[in-house]
């Protein structure tokens, strides 16, 4: 879990975002990853690969450890997103979809 | 995105060798567009430096604040930068110069360039123990990017653990945030003082020792340090528990939240790799380097490289090189004459000298041990593809020579961080199993896009000569 600094908390206005479909009142001028860092999830994602659980790692851009699912879109590098009011934030499970269900429904996959 | 069509000279990245290297192009009437994949500028020394929620000056300190002089000279300055850009490609352009692949907000664009300068920084070196991959392990430079841009910290218990000088930085940052590391694990192996000894009288005589000794005496009176450190291990069902070290032969477990990484940094090869620039392997820091000179120019004519992405300085002395290569690509565009140049580049090169002192000492120091960079059994080496140290060492026993075979084999490699997180650790662990040095064994040859990009994307690229063969190299001149 992360928590604000007492400096940065009454430092910038919130912007409502939702992760998973519940509301959550991100920091302005955060990226998505610090948002869910933020918000207490510390992974964003399951592997391709084998289903493990990843978070973000190198919040730079290098990793890709950090990817979701935003406005329907998956495979976002979070750490170099900032978080806009409205915007959906999603966990990404397992690879991501391909083609039109991949933006038009990410909730069903 | 705004991006003009074409321009005299593209800087690739926003921090300290970046920005002066815009600032200096600029000065010479030289039309520059500087592209970074932050929202702001700054890069990761400077990072969040016109937005960071912490205003206090003496929490990041005066090193930090010192970005905020540089961005006020680049907004002053007619560079224009692009924030949330990514350069995907660069490939010469049919007429002469270069083409620059662009991707801002999902869509896709081709910038023509007389001259690049790459400005790509340094990333973590790769610290693959034992539950490495679990969500609550981050990066001791993610844990400051966390500080600098959102004003966040990890909740306790917090265990920093590695090697080298930004562990202690990390520390005393966040004993002056009020945070708390409730233990630091030091890596460092007892012997390197001795390989370190050598380069000693430079060390002392540079502007490291102050810093250093001020960032231990802070560490030491803000946090438990164990020294000496052999082993680590990450624990945890789905998200991290505890951390596991070794000290004497003896292991202890200690209750985590979550465990901060960190054993240097090393040059981000992709760009340059990709662009087919000459890279050797630097035995004293374990890690491959483009070949460059003085200047900052490389094996392709065109291409220059400034800061750490051409081999590690530090900040600033990534500001004098990218003044250096701005210099540089001045003269070879014929905006300024080698006299001129010459002249101009006698300060940047006093302070590249100054800032280059007492670095071999730092970096043998400093050097992760090979139980840190040589992983075993199921340790995984590549996260996206979750291959494991088994798994390449069985391969190259195999008989499999090279990292792009290991690619073939396995897929090491082939995710999206494009082996940004594996590569050194699958060169140095086949290196190890052929007998031969990491050098003879190479890197792997990394190709266009070098950040992904979707069909889509490419698809709406116009297509030229230079961008069908895209995945030709360029030669040497």
């Amino acid at each position: 879990m992360y928590k604000r600094l007492p400096d940065a908390a009454a430092a910038a206005p919130a912007v409502l975002v939702t992760i998973d479909g519940l509301a959550f009142a991100a920091r302005a001028g955060d990226t998505v990853a610090a948002a869910l860092l933020a918000a207490g999830y510390d992974a964003c994602r399951t592997t391709p690969v084998t289903c493990a659980p990843r978070g973000p790692f190198c919040l730079m851009g290098v990793c890709f450890d950090c990817l979701a699912v935003i406005d329907g879109r998956p495979n976002q590098q979070t750490c170099l997103i900032p978080v806009r009011a409205g915007m959906r934030i999603e966990r990404q499970q397992g690879a991501a979809a391909f083609g039109p269900a991949a933006t038009s429904a990410p909730d069903s996959r | 995105m705004t991006l003009p069509e074409s321009c005299d000279v593209v800087v690739v990245g926003a921090g300290p060798a970046g920005l002066a290297a815009a600032i200096e192009c600029a000065r010479h009437g030289a039309a520059t567009v500087i592209l970074d994949e932050q929202t702001g500028p700054g890069g990761q020394i400077y990072r969040g430096i016109t937005t960071t929620p912490m205003q206090k000056r003496e929490i990041l300190g005066a090193d930090y604040w010192h970005g905020a002089t540089l961005v006020s000279a680049l907004q002053s300055s007619k560079a224009t930068h692009v924030p949330r850009a990514s350069a995907f490609a660069v490939t010469r352009a049919d007429g002469g110069g270069f083409e620059v692949g662009v991707s801002c907000d999902g869509a896709a664009a081709l910038m023509g360039a007389g001259h690049v300068i790459l400005a790509t920084g340094a990333l973590e070196r790769p610290f693959p123990i034992p539950g490495w991959t679990l969500p609550g392990v981050i990066t001791a430079g993610a844990a400051q990017i966390l500080i600098k841009s959102a004003g966040l910290v990890p909740e306790g218990p917090v265990v920093l653990a590695g090697t080298g000088p930004l562990l202690y930085l990390v520390a005393s940052q966040f004993a002056r945030v009020g945070a708390a590391i409730d233990c630091l694990l030091d890596t460092t192996p007892p012997g390197r003082i001795r390989d370190a000894f050598p380069h000693a009288a430079a060390f002392l005589t540079s502007p490291y020792v102050a810093k250093g000794f001020a960032l231990l005496r802070q560490a030491r009176t803000s946090t438990r340090i164990v020294r000496g450190v052999e082993r680590l291990e990450a624990i945890g069902v789905e998200r991290l528990a505890s951390v596991r070290y070794t000290v004497g032969g003896r292991a202890t477990e200690i209750p985590a939240q979550a465990l901060l990484l960190h054993q240097g940094v090393v040059p981000n090869v992709n760009l340059s790799n990709a662009i087919g620039c000459n890279h050797r392997w630097d035995d004293a820091l374990r890690c491959f380097a483009p070949v460059v000179d003085a200047w900052g120019a490389t094996s392709v004519s065109g291409i220059t490289i400034a800061g750490d992405g051409a081999g590690i300085a530090g900040a600033q002395a990534a500001e004098a090189r990218g003044t250096l290569a701005g210099l540089h690509a001045l003269a070879a565009l014929g905006r300024i004459d080698l006299g001129e140049r010459d002249i101009r580049a006698a300060n940047a090169k006093t302070r590249v000298a100054r800032w280059m002192r007492g670095r071999a000492f730092v970096d043998a120091l400093y050097l992760p041990s090979d139980a840190f960079r040589l992983p075993q059994g199921d340790t995984v080496v590549c996260r996206c593809e979750e291959i494991t140290a088994q798994q390449v060492i069985a391969t190259a026993k195999l008989g499999c020579p090279g990292p792009n075979q290991m690619k073939s084999f396995l897929r090491c490699g082939m995710g999206p961080c494009q082996g940004r997180l594996c590569g050194l650790t699958v060169t140095e662990l086949i290196a190890r199993e052929r007998g031969v040095a990491p050098g003879e064994v190479g890197y792997y040859r990394l190709r266009f896009p070098i950040k992904p990009i979707t069909l889509g994307e490419l698809a709406s690229l116009p297509q030229t000569t230079a961008s069908t063969q895209a995945v030709v190299r360029m030669k040497a001149h």
